[in-house]
């Protein structure tokens, strides 16, 4: 009883811990900045924007806080949670912490999309359709690659998720090798290696929807989670139709990083550091986890997005930071891992 | 009751099983005995639905409580959380478990005698505690069919006598029907009604353990001389062991 009371106690610090972290890197994007707004006026903004949304936005720093920066801020968070989030999942599901979303193919398949209609000069809602539904391609060959007599191996999942990452990577070199040097290369290359710049409400309004339903239904999945990171047999034994659920999960995956690649590019290394720091502080079980995975991935990527934006004079790729910065985290975590797993 | 009609399973050209019936109904207790190599795991998987049949049919509840002989070692979760996971079919895709549940889990286990490692991590526990966490999970899933998967394959002898007092625990109340593969004839003795011989050739002897468990067939089966002898238990009464006589065995 008492080992039970004390780590519900431990639990409850440790998203207590997560969400003030979250808030407080929230707070300070929006005050940070060339143009640097007090902490106090930044919330007072936010506070008007919400119970006033049609407002004439006059001062600058309104503009600033309310057109500028919340949408991003806003952006970076559903996109951290939603790469966090599918990134747990996926390694529930196929019960291997090195596995993350662009192991099967979905990110590399969005940026073909991405990438190709830049070069036939789409912009808007049809570039973010594209992304989408060729993220969605990628998925499907995927499936259809790594299904065999009827039957679907999870090492051939991967195997054929790297075949297909690697089909569309080349592809995507040679859209960028016959791309216009002065116009849409530049485009293409920026938008390869992730980031929030472009952020406004429109933007953030089309991916919510994606982020916010796969979402959902990953957290509404969390228990069935536990049954699928077990042994095929093992999860079977217990009802669950492995193969099928999977699959789900894979589509709802899908539909996160399809939201996320649209508006913001590839971002690496959250869908992988993010659950595994997660796993680290509230253990194994989805029900916990994933929570944990949403809260720390939306705060870590606003901080990261912070710094892309104020570290030097010209906005630093985000894929360049989260690689810097995630790299060596999960080189600790690594080791960490398995000295902890030799001593035990 | 679970058991299979007429199953044949085939790997390539070779038959593993060919024509197996048997059937335990609730109230009953099966040992499948059998050297290796002689297609015992592939009767317990196809009894539990994952080896798909060649002919024949595979008679079984909906969900059937499994007992894998180590689990999955690399995730995480404490006792309750895995023996929980025992009420899945009952909550559906979507669902998740609540209070009632729970309960079930924790009388689940205290039926296992795995109450202590509730809290405990699962991946933490040893080969034979694990084993009975597993066992929890099979009893909370309410099924009215038990199989086990070589139970005593990884315990030393006092657990050994441990498990099959669990066994036979189980087996009293006579409300279910329980399955359990194993090397040692002995166990078949001392926990089952009934046992299934994996007998050379491909010809399974299916009967009640006083008629299947003799001498004659348990040398034919294991193609070692075997001896069936009587032995005062502990409290008095007399047993049945069953013991190989091996050709370079002597007498110390």
């Amino acid at each position: 009883m008492t080992a039970r009371r004390s780590r519900i106690a431990r639990q409850t610090l440790v998203f207590a811990g997560l969400l003030a972290l979250f808030a407080a890197a929230f707070v300070v994007s929006l005050c940070v900045g060339r143009f640097s707004v007090p902490a106090g006026r930044a919330l007072e903004l936010i506070w008007l924007g919400i119970t006033d949304p049609t407002r004439e936005l006059g001062a600058i720093d309104e503009r600033i806080v309310l057109l500028v920066r919340a949408p991003r801020v806003v952006l970076a968070a559903l996109a951290g949670a939603g790469l966090a989030l599918s990134g747990a999942a996926l390694q529930g599901v196929f019960r291997n912490p090195l596995v993350s979303p662009d192991i099967l193919g979905i990110s590399q398949g969005a940026a073909f999309g991405g990438a190709l209609g830049i070069m036939l000069g789409i912009w808007g809602l049809p570039l973010i359709g594209m992304v989408f539904v060729s993220g969605l391609v990628a998925l499907i060959l995927v499936g259809m690659l790594s299904r065999v007599n009827g039957r679907t191996e999870t090492v051939t999942v991967i195997l054929c998720g790297l075949v297909v990452s690697s089909m569309f990577s080349a592809v995507v070199s040679l859209l960028q090798f016959v791309a216009d040097p002065n116009t849409s290369l530049p485009a293409i290359v920026y938008w390869l290696m992730g980031s929030f710049a472009t952020a406004t409400w429109e933007r953030t309004l089309i991916a919510a929807p994606g982020l916010i339903i796969g979402g959902v239904l990953l957290w509404m999945l969390r228990f069935r989670l536990n049954i699928l990171s077990l042994d095929e047999a093992e999860a079977q034994s217990l009802g669950a139709n492995t193969t099928r659920e999977r699959w789900l999960v894979f589509g709802l995956i899908a539909v996160i990083v399809g939201s996320q690649v649209a508006v913001s590019g590839i971002i690496g290394w959250i869908g992988i550091v993010i659950p595994h720091a997660a796993r680290l502080l509230v253990g194994h079980d989805h029900r916990a986890l994933l929570p944990a995975a949403v809260v720390l991935g939306a705060g870590f990527m606003v901080i990261i997005d912070t710094l892309a934006r104020t570290a030097t004079a010209a906005e630093i790729p985000l894929g360049v930071i989260t690689a810097l910065v995630g790299a060596p985290i999960f080189a600790v975590l690594l080791r960490n891992h398995y000295r902890e797993r030799h001593a035990s | 009751m679970i058991g299979l009609d007429n199953a044949t399973v085939r790997f390539g050209t070779r038959t593993i099983i060919d024509g197996l019936s048997f059937s335990v109904p609730v109230g009953r207790t099966m040992a499948i005995l059998g050297p290796n190599g002689r297609g015992k795991t592939t009767t317990l998987k196809a009894m539990l639905g994952f080896q798909p049949l060649n002919a024949g049919r595979r008679i079984a509840p909906e969900i059937v409580g499994y007992v894998p002989q180590t689990g999955t070692g690399n995730q995480r979760y404490r006792g309750i959380d895995i023996a929980v996971m025992g009420r899945a079919a009952h909550l559906g895709l979507f669902g998740q478990p609540g209070s009632a549940d729970f309960e079930i889990a924790r009388s689940a286990l205290e039926r296992a005698g795995a109450a202590r490692f509730a809290d405990h991590y699962f991946d933490r526990l040893s080969g034979g505690e694990r084993q009975l966490v597993l066992l929890a999970r099979a009893l909370a899933t309410g099924s009215e069919a038990l199989v086990l998967d070589e139970p005593a394959a990884a315990l030393d002898l006092h657990n050994q006598e441990r498990l099959l007092n669990l066994l036979n625990a189980l087996r009293q109340p006579r409300d279910r029907a329980i399955v359990f593969t194993t090397h040692d004839p002995n166990h078949a003795l001392t926990a089952a009604d009934d046992a299934l011989l994996m007998m050379p050739g491909g010809q399974p002897l299916f009967g009640p353990v006083s008629e299947t468990i003799t001498p004659e067939h348990l040398e034919h089966l294991y193609g070692v001389p075997m001896r069936v002898v009587e032995l005062a238990g502990p409290s008095g009464e007399t047993h049945r062991a069953v013991l190989p006589a091996f050709a370079g065995t002597r007498a110390a």
